[in-house]
């Protein structure tokens, strides 16, 4: 039963009466357990509508949502609400309540007892990053945007729910501030493992946070759906690569590593071997320039045939600085800062012992791009074999 | 993806970075020094007007006892009787304004949240326009017609009060239901809380400082319109003016005109404080 999706939209419309086009169309989207897909599109486009329909915020007029399996089309909507996180852009908290009661509103309802009720808000505070001893007892108007953002997903998670919908909850703060509770909400996804369905109209947004994003057009209609790295290689039609705007490339450059670089092999040698072997190297691999590695194997300088005549011992004056390295593990955004930056437009690679791994140049992030390209073109072309 | 910058910068704030989201900085520092001296002087308000309405019954019995009443004309003597006249005139004074201010609220109230729910919300405005009519109508005209139609005596004298001061009520309830924010209903109802439970816990407790700001203003109406009551048969303080006026005594017109002021100040003060503790913390 893992392959059923926790979430599952089948053929869900929605048309306001008095309208003759629907604001949803006919939408089937099934969202996995754990993932977080974020409906991402133009403003009007239905998204939000969307998400309501999930708890029925707003009815769907015809289709079925199916929860674990389970069609909830018919469930009393107050009982279901109960069991989704839910989260908005304008947060709403009760200004009446302190954090610790707004936070409780859910447990309360199901009926947790105190104590229990207690414990919770506490780890929810802490979770997401605000100290229980000194918020607990506040009320909403004492907080920033942020910090009532934080108090928003907090009672949101009240009674743990497996479900949450946000709809563009950090839409309405700073840029620094969202970022930062972007991370943070990350952080914490990463432990609870929610399955999340993220509405948001800023593509970097669903980029950095969604595991899957869909791309919806008019009437809610899916555009495209996919990783952000496929979609980023891969736009399927003029709609979605407008929509993605310019730079998709460089974006998608953050979902690739140093690691799956092919690398130039470079000859190395070690300060204790001989100059006479460095020179043997350099024959051998018909290369100008060597790198000059410590016992530990980590870079130290590049050298040249000349630097390897002249003087013995080699050392930390030999040749040229090797300047910023990579890590196998770093982005290939990163990579192309480094190599903007260094003259030589080469970078050395380390592994996670800082021992010498290989050498980049820009020609491989090309290579990777059009790799990633045709990997994300060639699964298109099979998902369109097969329908 | 980045999760570990975030929780590293939460550990470690960098520092110089007092950010907005700071959890360490209060947002509201400045605010508060504000809030804390308006809500000194209104305290300071609340303790002050008693005292006001003391001295003002100190006075009032000064001048009462100085006037001598054992020797006073016929005039004077009988409208004067505090245990035969002021004193009852006064209770029905403060029963009349009780009792139709009870029921303005009991009407009222449950039509004004009626009016805002969204299956009645559409004839919200025709019924404000016809209680509005009501009160622009002259309280005069009112009782008489309440003469017309139910007889003399102090219950038609309520339920035409009761009339007349709806409107205060039911619109401040109307306003203060639509003017909570829709944003904290829709949280509300997104976290599977029902409509009724939306509008007990959420809804209500927000407007409250308004619907008792209509109710305060319901009741000063009915406690000056109750000395309207003789005028149908109802008693209460209206007969010592009146009489006052009609056997040209100066001495019966001070006294019965500073016991409504009395009454109606005493009332106001009790509103005002309904208003500041029945107002919600947080808001």
């Amino acid at each position: 039963m893992s392959n059923q999706p926790k979430i599952r939209l089948d053929r869900v419309g929605k048309t306001y009466p008095g309208t003759k086009t629907p604001a949803v169309e006919e939408l089937t989207l099934d969202v996995h357990e754990g993932e977080i897909l974020v409906l991402v599109g133009p403003s009007g486009c239905g998204k939000s509508t969307t998400l309501r329909l999930i708890n029925r915020m707003i009815e769907p007029s015809t289709g079925s949502i199916l929860l674990d399996g389970e069609d909830v089309t018919k469930v009393n909507p107050d009982k279901l609400r109960r069991r989704i996180g839910y989260v908005i852009q304008q947060i709403g908290l009760f200004p009446h309540q302190t954090i610790s009661q707004n936070i409780a509103t859910v447990p309360k309802m199901l009926g947790w007892d105190k104590e229990r009720i207690r414990e919770q808000v506490e780890t929810l505070l802490t979770a997401v990053g605000l100290d229980p001893d000194v918020y607990r007892d506040r009320f909403p108007k004492e907080l920033s945007g942020g910090q009532a953002q934080r108090v928003g997903v907090a009672r949101a998670l009240g009674a743990d729910p497996d479900i949450m919908l946000m709809d563009e909850p950090f839409g309405a703060i700073d840029p620094i501030t969202r970022d930062r509770l972007q991370n943070e909400f990350l952080r914490v996804q990463a432990e609870l493992h929610k399955t999340i369905v993220f509405v948001t109209h800023d593509i970097d947004e669903a980029i950095k946070m969604g595991d899957r994003i869909a791309i919806l057009g008019d009437r809610s209609t899916i555009r495209q759906i996919d990783t952000p790295e496929r979609i980023l290689a891969y736009p399927v039609d003029e709609f979605v690569d407008d929509f993605i705007g310019a730079g998709s490339t460089i974006k998608g450059l953050n979902f690739l590593e140093v690691g799956s670089l092919k690398q130039i092999d470079y000859p190395t040698m070690t300060t204790s071997e001989s100059p006479e072997i460095g020179v043997s190297r350099l024959d051998e691999a018909y290369q100008e320039w060597l790198v000059l590695l410590d016992d530990a194997r980590r870079p130290i300088r590049w050298v040249r045939r000349e630097d390897l005549a002249g003087h013995t011992p080699l050392g930390n004056e030999s040749g040229e600085p090797v300047g910023d390295k990579l890590r196998t593990d770093d982005t290939l955004f990163h990579a192309l800062e480094l190599m903007v930056q260094s003259a030589a437009g080469q970078t050395i690679v380390i592994d996670a012992q800082g021992a010498y791994a290989g050498v980049v140049d820009t020609t491989h992030l090309n290579q990777a791009i059009r790799r990633a390209q045709r990997e994300a073109r060639l699964h298109y072309e099979e998902l369109e074999a097969n329908s | 993806m980045s999760g570990e910058t975030g929780s590293v910068l939460v550990q470690d704030p960098a520092p110089g970075l007092a950010h907005d989201d700071d959890p360490t900085t209060t947002a509201s520092a400045p605010r508060d020094g504000g809030t804390r001296t308006a809500e000194l002087i209104e305290r300071l308000g609340l303790l002050f007007a008693p005292v006001l309405i003391a001295g003002l019954a100190g006075a009032l019995a000064w001048y009462h006892h100085s006037l001598d009443l054992a020797n006073a004309p016929i005039q004077q003597r009988s409208p004067l009787n505090w245990s035969g006249k002021l004193w009852p005139q006064t209770l029905q004074q403060i029963e009349i304004a009780a009792y139709s201010t009870v029921l303005v609220v009991l009407i009222a109230v449950p039509l004004g949240i009626l009016l805002t729910r969204p299956s009645l919300r559409r004839i919200g405005p025709p019924v404000l326009t016809i209680a509005n009519a009501g009160q622009a109508l002259p309280a005069y005209g009112l009782l008489v017609l309440g003469l017309v139609v139910a007889g003399q005596g102090k219950l038609t004298v309520i339920y035409a009060l009761t009339l007349y001061a709806l409107l205060p009520v039911l619109r401040n309830t109307m306003v203060g239901l639509e003017a909570v924010d829709r944003n904290i209903i829709e949280a509300g109802r997104g976290m599977g809380m029902t409509r009724l439970g939306v509008l007990a816990r959420v809804e209500l407790p927000l407007a409250v400082p308004i619907i008792i700001a209509g109710v305060r203003i319901a009741m000063i109406i009915n406690i000056g319109m109750a000395t309207l009551a003789f005028l149908i048969g109802g008693g209460a303080l209206g007969i010592t003016i009146s009489s006052g006026l009609k056997l040209n005594q100066d001495s019966v017109l001070i006294v019965g005109g500073a016991l409504v002021a009395i009454v109606a100040l005493s009332f106001d003060w009790l509103g005002a404080v309904a208003e500041r503790y029945l107002k919600p913390r947080g808001i």
